[in-house]
């Protein structure tokens, strides 16, 4: 995964939290395609529909403040979002998307520069996005390559089986 | 140069003799909680992993969010929880007792110098008692429950020093919303917020878990004040051995990326507005602000000395019919202590309603979510739009002295004034 493109489906401004994503309130199964449903319910109810294409989320500062709750991630790249591109993340959730494959692009001003509908190239290892509509360039810090690393193999739980097969290994080494 | 409390814990627990802000370690873990909401996301994936629990005896699993179940599917959901315990045969499971951010400080299950994770973003509650304490997803709770380590970034540290001595009605809970009002909902994203001076020595353990537990609603990784004697009263008085409790301290050279002075002896009660925990005003600017319903405990202000401030203001009073005021103590010990010293009397006197010992009413699942048009205010640490019910209802958040004063008369009242 070099470089992904596609279109900006959906912008929010600052301190949208976890509870915007998630509501408490609308649970009514955990499932992926069902959290997808209730997200952003509050603020934005045709979200889910927005997104549903498949494309990219834009937001201010603080995205996804709040709680711990992974639904949260997990609604948000249900309903379709393949890279979430913000000013700033509250860190649980930024934690919380990598862990289960969804990539998160730190970029100060991309909010203001940015309108739904523009057609992007994200290039991560350069670090950069390119705004093919607006003939715009933003650069990002390129995502620490342990974090990319986890991206690729599609998530936290994967690397985990790495961990623990190798942590088996060294033990029957020792044994030996 | 020195280090941080939270560096030399990070230090400790990752086996360097040193640390900095920024630095990537791979900390171990001393305590990990998982409470019902999340634990099923965790379960499926880690029976996947097919191996055991690193260390059954420092897991925690407490049912408190959506219990005892007002669905079938929160019903549904409680089960998973307790067949995990039953499964790896659990003995720290706590079901209904009350909220994992009391359970584990009164408990004295988590130690000064030590790392606690849990699923929860108020997880770092316990860092009043000078822990490492942080809030984690259940994808990571995966990673700690099957090896017993995390990676973390290694925070800077905000230092707040607090001065002065607190006036009548205004409590620790004024001082946290202030400092929220200052920095921001994201002042201190990613860092640690260190509170230390002359009020945090006069403050009471309980006082010092309020400060702590709204750490996060700055976006802080962890929030934490220096172990002292009271900390070790306290840890003592819930059955720690003294000589275990590791007094950890920063270094009068650790370096600090920013540091806030706030004194207090002149601070006025404060009331966080919609819909953000950093959006605090001085109460004279929102009393009278009608309201249909007072929350009073939660995991934030729902201690022993918190009652004990509302009652003395509720005592011999009635709450009008207009406004539902829900007593919420953080836990079974606390509710039976409350018992013991009269203010359950008080409160059922008055017309309180008095719930059993979960998070429901904070986090909108059960127990007082709110119709449009509805106000609370609630001592609890958040209010997002829509969090307790309609996102045409209004939440606001307030001492427990301010939520007493406000439940007698139906609006927002200074408690100074009652």
């Amino acid at each position: 995964m070099n470089s992904i493109t596609g279109a900006v489906l959906a912008e929010f401004g600052s301190h949208i939290s976890t509870d915007d994503m998630t509501s408490g309130k609308y649970i009514t199964s955990h499932e992926p395609a069902e959290v997808a449903k209730i997200c952003m319910r509050d603020i934005d109810p045709d979200f889910p529909r927005k997104m549903a294409p498949g494309g990219f989320l834009v937001a201010e500062r603080n995205f996804g403040c709040g709680s711990s709750r992974e639904t949260a991630a997990i609604a948000v790249k249900a309903a379709g979002t393949r890279v979430v591109i913000a000013e700033e993340f509250a860190r649980i959730f930024y934690r919380n998307c990598f862990n289960i494959g969804l990539p998160c692009i730190e970029c100060p001003g991309i909010h203001s520069a940015t309108d739904v509908g523009d057609e992007l190239e994200i290039d991560f290892a350069e670090g950069v996005i390119r705004n093919r509509t607006k003939g715009s360039k933003h650069t990002f810090s390129p995502i620490p390559e342990a974090l990319f690393r986890q991206l690729e193999a599609g998530g936290l739980v994967p690397l985990i089986h790495e961990r623990l097969a190798e942590k088996k290994r060294q033990t029957n080494q020792k044994e030996e | 140069m020195g280090m941080t409390i939270t560096e030399k814990i990070l230090a400790q627990a990752s086996g360097n003799q040193k640390v900095q802000p920024g630095q990537i370690v791979v900390a171990k873990v001393d305590l990990a909680m998982v409470h019902d909401g999340l634990g099923p996301l965790i379960y499926p994936n880690f029976e996947k992993l097919n191996a055991p629990i690193w260390d059954p005896d420092r897991v925690f699993v407490v049912v408190d969010h959506a219990a005892p179940a007002s669905t079938l599917h929160a019903a549904e959901w409680l089960s998973h929880n307790f067949d995990f315990v039953k499964k790896h045969s659990l003995k720290h499971f706590f079901n209904v007792q009350g909220v994992a951010h009391q359970i584990i400080p009164e408990g004295g299950y988590i130690l000064p110098g030590q790392v606690a994770v849990g699923t929860d973003s108020h997880t770092c509650t316990y860092g009043g008692l000078g822990c490492f304490s942080t809030g984690i997803g259940s994808t990571e709770m995966c990673n700690v429950l099957a090896l017993g380590d995390l990676w973390f970034r290694v925070p800077e540290t905000i230092r707040v020093v607090v001065s002065g001595k607190l006036p009548h009605r205004v409590m620790s809970k004024d001082v946290i919303l202030k400092l929220l009002s200052m920095i921001g909902a994201n002042g201190a994203t990613y860092k640690t917020i260190e509170f230390c001076g002359e009020t945090i020595s006069d403050m009471s353990v309980d006082s010092r878990l309020t400060l702590c537990n709204m750490a996060i609603e700055a976006g802080a990784k962890n929030g934490i004040i220096a172990p002292d004697e009271k900390t070790a009263d306290y840890l003592v008085n819930a059955g720690v051995r003294r000589e275990d409790i590791q007094m950890i301290r920063s270094d009068d050279d650790a370096v600090f990326c920013q540091e806030i002075h706030i004194c207090v002896d002149e601070l006025v009660p404060h009331v966080a507005v919609p819909h953000s925990p950093a959006n605090g005003r001085p109460i004279e600017e929102v009393e009278g602000t009608p309201l249909s319903q007072v929350l009073i405990g939660t995991c934030t202000n729902g201690r022993v000395e918190d009652f004990m401030a509302a009652a003395e203001i509720i005592r011999g009073h009635r709450i009008p019919q207009q406004v539902r005021c829900l007593i919420l103590p953080a836990s079974n010990k606390i509710y039976a202590e409350l018992v013991r010293n009269g203010c359950m009397q008080v409160f059922a006197d008055a017309g309180c309603i008095i719930c059993n010992s979960n998070c429901g009413p904070c986090g909108g699942m059960h127990e007082g979510l709110m119709f449009e048009g509805e106000a609370c205010l609630g001592t609890h640490n958040r209010n997002f739009c829509g969090r307790m019910g309609s996102p045409k209802a209004n939440i606001y958040l307030g001492s427990p002295a301010t939520a007493a004063a406000s439940a007698l008369t139906g609006q927002i009242t200074d408690p100074r004034k009652i």
